[in-house]
C-alpha cells in the first residue's frame, strides 16, 4: 500500500531541496593530535549533556494538559511543530552543511554530533505530541506548520543561506537559528512552567535549550576564528550581512509571534524574549548586543522558569552588601576541586 | 599585581569583558607550561563557567590550579562569573562553587562577554567594593 502524505513526503524534507556539498577528502581522524582544544572541550560537553526524550516522564503532564483550553492546546501544538521544523532543518541541513567548511577533522565530528542531537530534538516533540494529543490534532498541527506563511518564510530564509556558497554566512545563519529563531517557541513551555503547567514537558525543553546554547556558542566561535583570517573589507561585508539577516529574520519573527501569541495576549513579552536572545546570538558571533535593556526586560517568571537561579540576586553590587561574612578559606587539596 | 584576576579560554569572551571594563587585570595562564601567577594583594576573581550542569567541570582547571595555592585563596575577596542562562540552575555556577569553597560572595553574573550595562555595573561596583574591603 502506498501512503501519500504530502506533509511528510521525503521530497519535502529540507535535505531534498538542493544539494549539500560533501567534504572532498577525508583522512582518518586522530583524536590524539588536536589543533583546536575547543573541539575536544565541546565534544565532551555535548557527550556529557546527551539525553533522550524517553528519560523525561512526559505522561505526568496528561492531567495538566487537560486543564488547558482548546485554544491553548492548539497554540502549544503549533509552537511545537514550528520548533520541530527548525530542528529538522538544523539536523538534516544546517549542521551538515557546516562540515565541508570545517577547519579541523574534530570540528567535522562535532557537527555530526550537533546534527544528531537536532534530530533527537525534532523527535522529542513527537514524543510530546503522542503523549498529549490525538492523531487528528497532531496531523492538524503539522498541516498548520506547512501552511503558516511566516513559519515557512523563516525556514526559507535560513535554507537559502545554507544553500549559498559562503561558509561564514552559513555559520551566521546557523548561529542565528540556534541562538535566536528557536526562542519565540521556547517561550511558551517556559510560560506554562511558570504557571505550574506541563512541567515535565518544560524539563524536556530545558534540555533542548541547554544543547542549543552549546551549539550557538561553538558555531559562533568557529565563525569568529574564520573571520579573523579575512580582510577588513570582507569583515565589514560579513558584519553588514549579519545585521541585515538579523533584521530580516526579526521582522518575520515578530509577525510569526503575533500569529501565535496575539490570541493569548503574550506577544509583547515574547518580543522582549526575542530581543534578549537576539543579543546573545550577536554576542555568540562576537558582535556587540543591539537591543537596549529597556526592551530586553523579560518577565521575571519566564527568566526564573528558564534559569531557577536567575531570580536570586546576582548583583551584589546593587544590593545592600552587608549581609555576608568573609570566612577564612579552608585548605584545599586537588581532589577537593574534583567537582 | 592587580586587584582583578581573571581566566579566559581561547574563545576570549571573558577577556573581552575585562577589556571593556578598562581596568588593570591579570590573566591566569591558559597552559600548564606557562608560569603560574601568584596574588600579592586582595583581589576579585572573574571566571567563565564550563559544562552545562550536573556533570562537573564547571570551574576551569586553570582556575582550580590557581586556587589550589593557599596564598591565592587567602587573598580572594569575591568572585564574578560568566555563564549562560540557557544552562538553567547551572547558570554561572562556577561563581557559586568558588564562593562556597572560599567563603567569599558571588558579586555578579553575566552572559557571554556582557552587555554595556553589565560592564558599567561591574566597573562601578568594583570601585565601591574596594573602598570597603
Amino acid at each position: 500500500m502506498t501512503i501519500t502524505d504530502k506533509v511528510n513526503a521525503a521530497a519535502n524534507d529540507p535535505a531534498h531541496q538542493g544539494r549539500i556539498p560533501l567534504v572532498s577528502q577525508v583522512n582518518a581522524i586522530n583524536w590524539n593530535r588536536i589543533q583546536d582544544e575547543k573541539d575536544v572541550e565541546v565534544w565532551n560537553r555535548l557527550v556529557n549533556n546527551f539525553w533522550l526524550p524517553e528519560k523525561v516522564p512526559l505522561s505526568n503532564d496528561v492531567q495538566s494538559w487537560n486543564t488547558l483550553t482548546p485554544e491553548e492546546q492548539q497554540l502549544t501544538m503549533r509552537v511545537f511543530t514550528g520548533l520541530t521544523l527548525l530542528d529538522t532543518i538544523q539536523g538534516t541541513v544546517g549542521a551538515v552543511s557546516l562540515i565541508p567548511d570545517a577547519i579541523t577533522p574534530h570540528e567535522e565530528a562535532v557537527y555530526t554530533n550537533i546534527a544528531f542531537m537536532e534530530s533527537v530534538h525534532a523527535k522529542s516533540y513527537s514524543s510530546i505530541f503522542s503523549t498529549l494529543a490525538s492523531t487528528p490534532e497532531i496531523d492538524d498541527a503539522f498541516r498548520w506548520s506547512v501552511e503558516n506563511p511566516n513559519l515557512q518564510k523563516k525556514a526559507e530564509i535560513v535554507m537559502n543561506y545554507y544553500r549559498g556558497d559562503d561558509p561564514l554566512k552559513r555559520k551566521v545563519a546557523s548561529t542565528l537559528l540556534e541562538s535566536f529563531l528557536f526562542y519565540s517557541g521556547f517561550y511558551l513551555p517556559m510560560y506554562w512552567s511558570s504557571r505550574a503547567k506541563l512541567t515535565n514537558t518544560a524539563d524536556l525543553i530545558r534540555l533542548i535549550i541547554r544543547d542549543e546554547a552549546v551549539h550557538g556558542y561553538y558555531i559562533g566561535y568557529k565563525f569568529q576564528k574564520g573571520l579573523e583570517k579575512e580582510t577588513e573589507e570582507r569583515r565589514q561585508e560579513i558584519k553588514d550581512y549579519t545585521f541585515n539577516l538579523l533584521f530580516e529574520l526579526y521582522d518575520n519573527e515578530v509577525q510569526y509571534t503575533q500569529d501565535l501569541y496575539d490570541q493569548v495576549g503574550l506577544t509583547e513579552d515574547v518580543k522582549k524574549f526575542l530581543h534578549y536572545n537576539a543579543n546573545k546570538a550577536l554576542m555568540n558571533l562576537g558582535y556587540e548586543p543591539m537591543f537596549p535593556k529597556t526592551v530586553t526586560d523579560v518577565s521575571p517568571a519566564i527568566l526564573s522558569a528558564l534559569s531557577p537561579n536567575a531570580d536570586e540576586n546576582h548583583d551584589f553590587f546593587s544590593g545592600s552588601g552587608s549581609s555576608y561574612v568573609i570566612g577564612k578559606a579552608v585548605n584545599t587539596e586537588d581532589e577537593d576541586w574534583d567537582f | 599585581m592587580t586587584k582583578l584576576i581573571y581566566f579566559s579560554s581561547i574563545s576570549g569572551n571573558t577577556h573581552r569583558f575585562v577589556q571593556k571594563l578598562g581596568v588593570e587585570a591579570t590573566r591566569i595562564p591558559l597552559y600548564a607550561r606557562d608560569p603560574a601567577i601568584t596574588a600579592e594583594e586582595p583581589f576579585v576573581l572573574l571566571t567563565p563557567t564550563y559544562g552545562g550542569g550536573g556533570e562537573g567541570g564547571a570551574v576551569p582547571k586553570q582556575v582550580i590550579r590557581f586556587l589550589n595555592d593557599a596564598n591565592n585563596r587567602n587573598l580572594i575577596r569575591g568572585v564574578i562569573a560568566a555563564g549562560n542562562t540557557n544552562f538553567g540552575e547551572a547558570y554561572g555556577i562556577a561563581g557559586d562553587i568558588i564562593s562556597s569553597k572560599c567563603k567569599v560572595p558571588t558579586l555578579y553574573k553575566f552572559e557571554v562577554f556582557g552587555t554595556p550595562d553589565d560592564v558599567s555595573v561591574v566597573h562601578d561596583g568594583l570601585e565601591s567594593f574596594w573602598q570597603t574591603h
